[in-house]
C-alpha cells in the first residue's frame, strides 16, 4: 500500500486541484474523486484532501460536530493512521491538520495550520437555482441575486435571514461560496484566519478553498446586522464556560443542560489552560 | 441617438448566400427558396433618439417580435450591429452590444435596457413574491440596502396601482393584468434607458389593456426612457407612439410619424393594414 | 418677419388598395404668414383645406413644393424635407394643432390636459393649476367638470378643453381645423377674443371656418382654395 492509501498520481491530480483552488479563493475546481474504504457522503472529499497533503512530519486532528470522540471522526482518525503513521492529537493548539464535519474549532488558529472541511454540497447556489449550468453562468457573471432575493424575502417575511447553517459568504467580493453546514456562529470565523482552509466534496467531485488572510463576508445588506445564535445566560455545565457554541441536551428527567460542543475547548477550559 | 441599429438580420436554418435577397416583402416570402432557411429579420435599420417612442407594426411572421428579442439578445442575430449610446467599451467608443461578453450583457439588462414580454410569465420569477421580483432587479443594478430596496420596490409598484399591502403576494396570486404591471414595475426598477415591450396587452381584457396603456404612456412622459413596442394592434400603436414602422417579411417597409403612418399610409401594405382596421 | 413660407404646395394620394389610383388632394398652393397674422383657409368641401393644415403639421407627406418654417432664433427648417425627429422636436416646441377631435389620455383630468402645457413651459404647478382653471371657466366649462376626464363630456366641451390645451400656452405656430365648429355663438365669440388676445402676442395662425362671421372676425386674410380637378 502507498503512503496515504491514495496511489502517488491520484495525490499529484489532487494537490493540482488544491492549488488553483487556492489560486483562485472561493472557486470551485473539480477533481477525479477516487474510490475510498468509507461510502460517498461520509466525508471523503475531506478526506481525500487530507491523504493528498499529510505528511510524517504533520499532527493530525479529525472532528465531527465539535467532538473528537464520534464514531466517524474516531474511525476516520484511526483510518489514516493506519495508512501514515501519523501522530495524532486532540488538541486544536497542536494539529497542524484538522479535518473537521461542519464545525470551526473554537480556538483561533496560527499561521502553518490547515483546516479541512468536509462538504456535502459544494454550491451554494444549490440552495436557489437547482440547474447546474445556470449555476455555472451565475458564478462567472458574480450574479448572485437569487441569494440576495431570498435574503430580501425572508428579511420581509421574518426580519431576518432564516438561514441556521451554511449561511452564503462573499470571498474577495468576487465568488459566493458555500462554507459548508456550520453554524451561522462560525461564519465570522472564516475571514481573515491565519490557517489555510481546504474544502473538500467527495460525493460531488469538487474542491475550493480560501488562502489565510481571506476577505469572507456574510451575504448581509449593508443596512442589516448579522446576528448569530445567542447563548446568553448558558454556561456549560461542564467547563463553565460561556464563550463557546454550546450544545442544548436533554436530562431524562425532562431538564435541559448546556455543554460545549467543541470538546477540546471544554478539555482545554476546564483545565484553565485558555 | 440612444439606438441605432445597423443591417440587423436573423436566418434560422442553414442559411446560403441567397437568403436576403431573395426573401422579403417584394418577394412576399420569408423562406429562402433555395436553402429553406427562414429569414426572420432581413437587414433592418433603425435609429431611435432620446424620449422618442417607437413603435414597430406588423402581421404574425412579420419579424417584429424577433427584432426585438435580437435587441434584447435572447435571441443571437446573424449579422448585423446594434449601438446603444450609453454601452461603451474601455476606451469609451461606443461598442456593438451584440459583441458584448456575458458580464457587459448582465450590465446592459441590469441597467440600460429593461424588456417587458407578452407573458408575464418570462419576464416575471414566479418563486419570488411581487416584491422580490422587483427587489431583483434593484439589487442587481447594485444596491444592496435593504431599506433602499424595499422603498423603491413599494414606490414603483405604487407607480402602477398595485395596493402596497400585496407586496410580499406571490405573482400567482394576482390577476393578469396585475402581473403585467408588476413586470412593469420590476422592468422599471431599474431606471432603464429603453424600455422594450413585446404586445404588452395583447391577451388582457379591453378595460385592463386601457389602463395599461395609459400607464405606460404616463409613466413614459414622467420619466422620460425611450421606448420600442411591438404590436399588431395600430390602436396601441397609435395609443403609445411617436415614430412608427412597419414590417412585412422581416424587412420594414414603411416608416414615419405615427399619425402620417396611420392617416397618409404610403405602401401598399400599410394602406392594407391601415384599411382594415375594424 | 415670415414665420411660414408655402410654395408651390402639393399633395397626390396614392392609393394602392383600390388599383393604384392617384387622388390629388390639393395644388399649387401658395403663400406666406407673417408673425401675428391669422389666416384663413377658404373654400367648397373636398377642395383640401384640412388636407392642406394636415400637410403643414407633417400628418400627410408632401408630394411637391416647400413648407419653410423660419424660427425666432433665425433658423429655417423645411417641414417637408426634414426627418422624424425633427417634427416631433417642431411639433413640441414650435408648432401646435388644435383638431376637431380630442386625443388624450382617458385618465387625465380636464385641468390636467390644459395645465400640462403650461408646466411643459416652465411654469410651477399651482400658477398652472390657477389658469388652467382660468381658461376653462372663461370658456364655459362648467367647475365640477374640472377634475374629471374629458372623454365624458360632450361634443362642445371636449371642443372647449381642446381648444383651451391649445391656446393657453401657444406655440409660435397654431393650426387650426374647425375650432368652432361644435361651439354656440356666445362660446365662439369667447374663442375669437382669446384669438385675437393670442394674436398680438405674436402667435401665427392658419384656420378653416365653417361660421363665416366669425372667420371674418378674426382673420387678416384668407386664401381661397377652389375644388380640385
Amino acid at each position: 500500500m502507498t503512503y496515504g492509501f491514495l496511489d502517488e498520481e491520484a495525490k499529484k491530480e489532487i494537490r493540482r486541484s488544491i492549488l488553483k483552488a487556492i489560486a483562485i479563493p472561493g472557486y470551485i475546481v473539480s477533481f477525479a474523486s477516487r474510490e475510498l474504504p468509507i461510502a460517498r457522503g461520509w466525508g471523503t472529499g475531506g478526506l481525500q484532501v487530507t491523504l493528498a497533503i499529510i505528511n510524517e512530519s504533520d499532527t493530525l486532528k479529525v472532528i465531527d460536530q465539535g467532538c473528537d470522540g464520534s464514531v466517524n471522526a474516531v474511525n476516520i482518525r484511526n483510518f489514516i493512521k493506519s495508512v501514515t503513521k501519523v501522530k495524532t492529537t486532540f488538541s486544536t493548539k497542536e494539529a497542524s491538520i484538522i479535518q473537521t464535519r461542519h464545525r470551526i474549532p473554537e480556538q483561533e488558529l496560527q499561521e502553518g495550520q490547515i483546516l479541512v472541511y468536509q462538504v456535502p454540497m459544494p454550491d451554494i447556489l444549490e440552495t436557489v437555482e437547482p440547474n447546474t449550468a445556470k449555476q455555472k453562468i451565475m458564478h462567472a457573471n458574480a450574479d448572485y441575486s437569487k441569494l440576495w432575493v431570498l435574503l430580501y424575502e425572508d428579511t420581509s417575511l421574518f426580519g431576518d435571514s432564516r438561514i441556521s447553517n451554511r449561511y452564503p459568504v462573499l470571498v474577495e467580493n468576487r465568488y459566493a461560496m458555500d462554507p459548508s453546514p456550520i453554524p451561522k456562529y462560525d461564519t465570522l470565523k472564516l475571514n481573515n484566519n491565519k490557517a489555510l482552509q481546504l474544502f473538500g466534496a467527495g460525493r460531488e467531485k469538487k474542491i475550493y478553498a480560501l488562502p489565510p488572510y481571506t476577505k469572507v463576508e456574510p451575504l448581509k445588506f449593508e443596512d442589516k446586522e448579522f446576528l448569530v445564535e445567542n447563548f446568553e445566560g448558558k454556561v456549560c455545565k461542564r467547563c463553565k464556560s460561556s464563550q463557546s457554541f454550546l450544545d442544548e441536551l436533554y436530562n431524562d428527567d425532562g431538564s435541559t443542560s448546556y455543554y460545549c460542543n467543541d470538546t477540546d475547548y471544554c478539555d482545554t477550559y476546564k483545565e484553565g489552560k485558555l | 441617438m440612444i439606438l441605432d441599429i445597423k443591417n440587423l438580420s436573423k436566418i434560422f436554418g442553414k442559411t446560403c448566400d441567397m437568403c436576403l435577397d431573395e426573401t422579403g416583402a417584394k418577394p412576399n416570402s420569408s423562406i429562402c427558396p433555395k436553402c429553406k432557411s427562414i429569414v426572420g429579420v432581413n437587414r433592418v435599420n433603425l435609429s431611435l433618439y432620446k424620449g422618442e417612442v417607437l413603435g414597430i407594426v406588423g402581421e404574425s411572421g412579420s419579424g417584429k417580435s424577433t427584432l426585438l428579442q435580437l435587441i434584447y439578445q435572447d435571441v443571437k442575430a446573424s449579422e448585423g450591429e446594434i449601438f446603444i449610446k450609453h454601452f461603451k467599451d474601455k476606451e469609451g467608443k461606443t461598442k456593438n452590444i451584440l459583441d458584448a461578453n456575458l458580464n457587459e450583457l448582465g450590465d446592459l439588462r441590469n441597467s440600460i435596457m429593461s424588456m417587458i414580454y407578452q407573458n408575464p410569465r418570462l419576464g416575471l420569477n414566479y418563486q419570488f413574491s411581487a416584491g422580490g421580483n422587483i427587489a431583483e432587479k434593484i439589487i442587481c443594478s447594485g444596491v444592496k440596502n435593504y431599506k433602499m430596496i424595499r422603498e423603491r420596490a413599494l414606490y414603483f409598484l405604487d407607480k402602477t396601482e398595485i395596493p402596497n399591502s400585496r407586496i410580499d403576494d406571490y405573482p400567482e396570486y394576482f390577476s393578469g393584468g396585475q402581473q403585467q404591471r408588476i413586470q412593469i414595475s420590476k422592468a422599471l426598477s431599474s431606471n432603464p434607458k429603453i424600455l422594450l415591450l413585446d404586445e404588452p396587452t395583447t391577451g388582457l381584457d379591453l378595460s385592463v389593456q386601457a389602463k395599461i396603456l395609459d400607464l405606460i404612456k404616463e409613466l413614459q412622459h414622467e420619466i422620460g426612457f425611450s421606448m420600442v413596442v411591438v404590436s399588431h394592434d395600430l390602436g396601441v400603436i397609435k395609443h403609445l407612439t411617436d415614430i412608427t414602422v412597419v414590417m412585412k417579411n422581416g424587412q420594414i417597409v414603411e416608416r414615419g410619424l405615427t399619425d402620417q403612418v396611420l392617416e397618409d399610409p404610403q405602401h401598399p401594405y400599410t394602406q392594407l393594414l391601415v384599411s382594415s382596421i375594424l | 418677419m415670415i414665420r411660414l413660407e408655402v410654395k408651390n404646395l402639393k399633395k397626390i394620394f396614392h392609393v394602392h388598395t383600390q388599383g393604384g389610383i392617384e387622388v390629388t388632394g390639393f395644388n399649387d398652393i401658395n403663400f406666406e404668414l407673417k408673425k401675428g397674422e391669422f389666416l384663413s383657409l377658404f373654400g367648397p368641401s373636398g377642395a383640401g383645406k384640412s388636407s392642406v393644415l394636415k400637410t403643414l403639421f407633417r400628418t400627410y407627406t408632401t408630394s411637391g413644393g416647400s413648407i419653410i418654417f423660419n424660427k425666432d432664433n433665425g433658423e429655417s427648417i423645411d417641414i417637408s424635407r426634414v426627418n422624424e425627429s425633427a417634427i416631433l422636436q417642431l411639433r413640441k416646441h414650435d408648432i401646435g394643432y388644435v383638431s376637431q377631435f380630442l386625443h388624450i389620455l382617458p385618465r387625465v383630468s380636464a385641468v390636467e390636459v390644459v395645465s400640462q402645457e403650461l408646466m411643459f413651459k416652465g411654469e410651477s404647478q399651482s400658477t398652472s393649476i390657477l389658469k388652467a382653471k382660468e381658461m376653462l371657466d372663461y370658456l364655459s366649462i362648467r367647475e365640477e367638470l374640472f377634475d374629471l376626464s374629458p372623454l365624458t363630456f360632450s361634443g362642445g366641451e371636449q371642443q372647449r378643453v381642446n381648444i383651451a390645451k391649445g391656446i393657453i400656452a401657444p406655440k409660435s405656430l397654431l393650426l387650426l381645423d374647425e375650432p368652432t365648429a361644435s361651439l354656440d355663438k356666445n362660446n365662439t365669440m369667447k374663442v375669437i377674443q382669446k384669438l385675437q388676445e393670442i394674436k398680438k402676442e405674436g402667435v401665427s395662425m392658419i384656420g378653416i371656418f365653417h361660421d363665416l362671421e366669425a372667420m371674418d372676425l378674426i382673420s387678416d386674410r384668407v386664401y381661397k382654395l377652389s375644388r380640385v380637378k
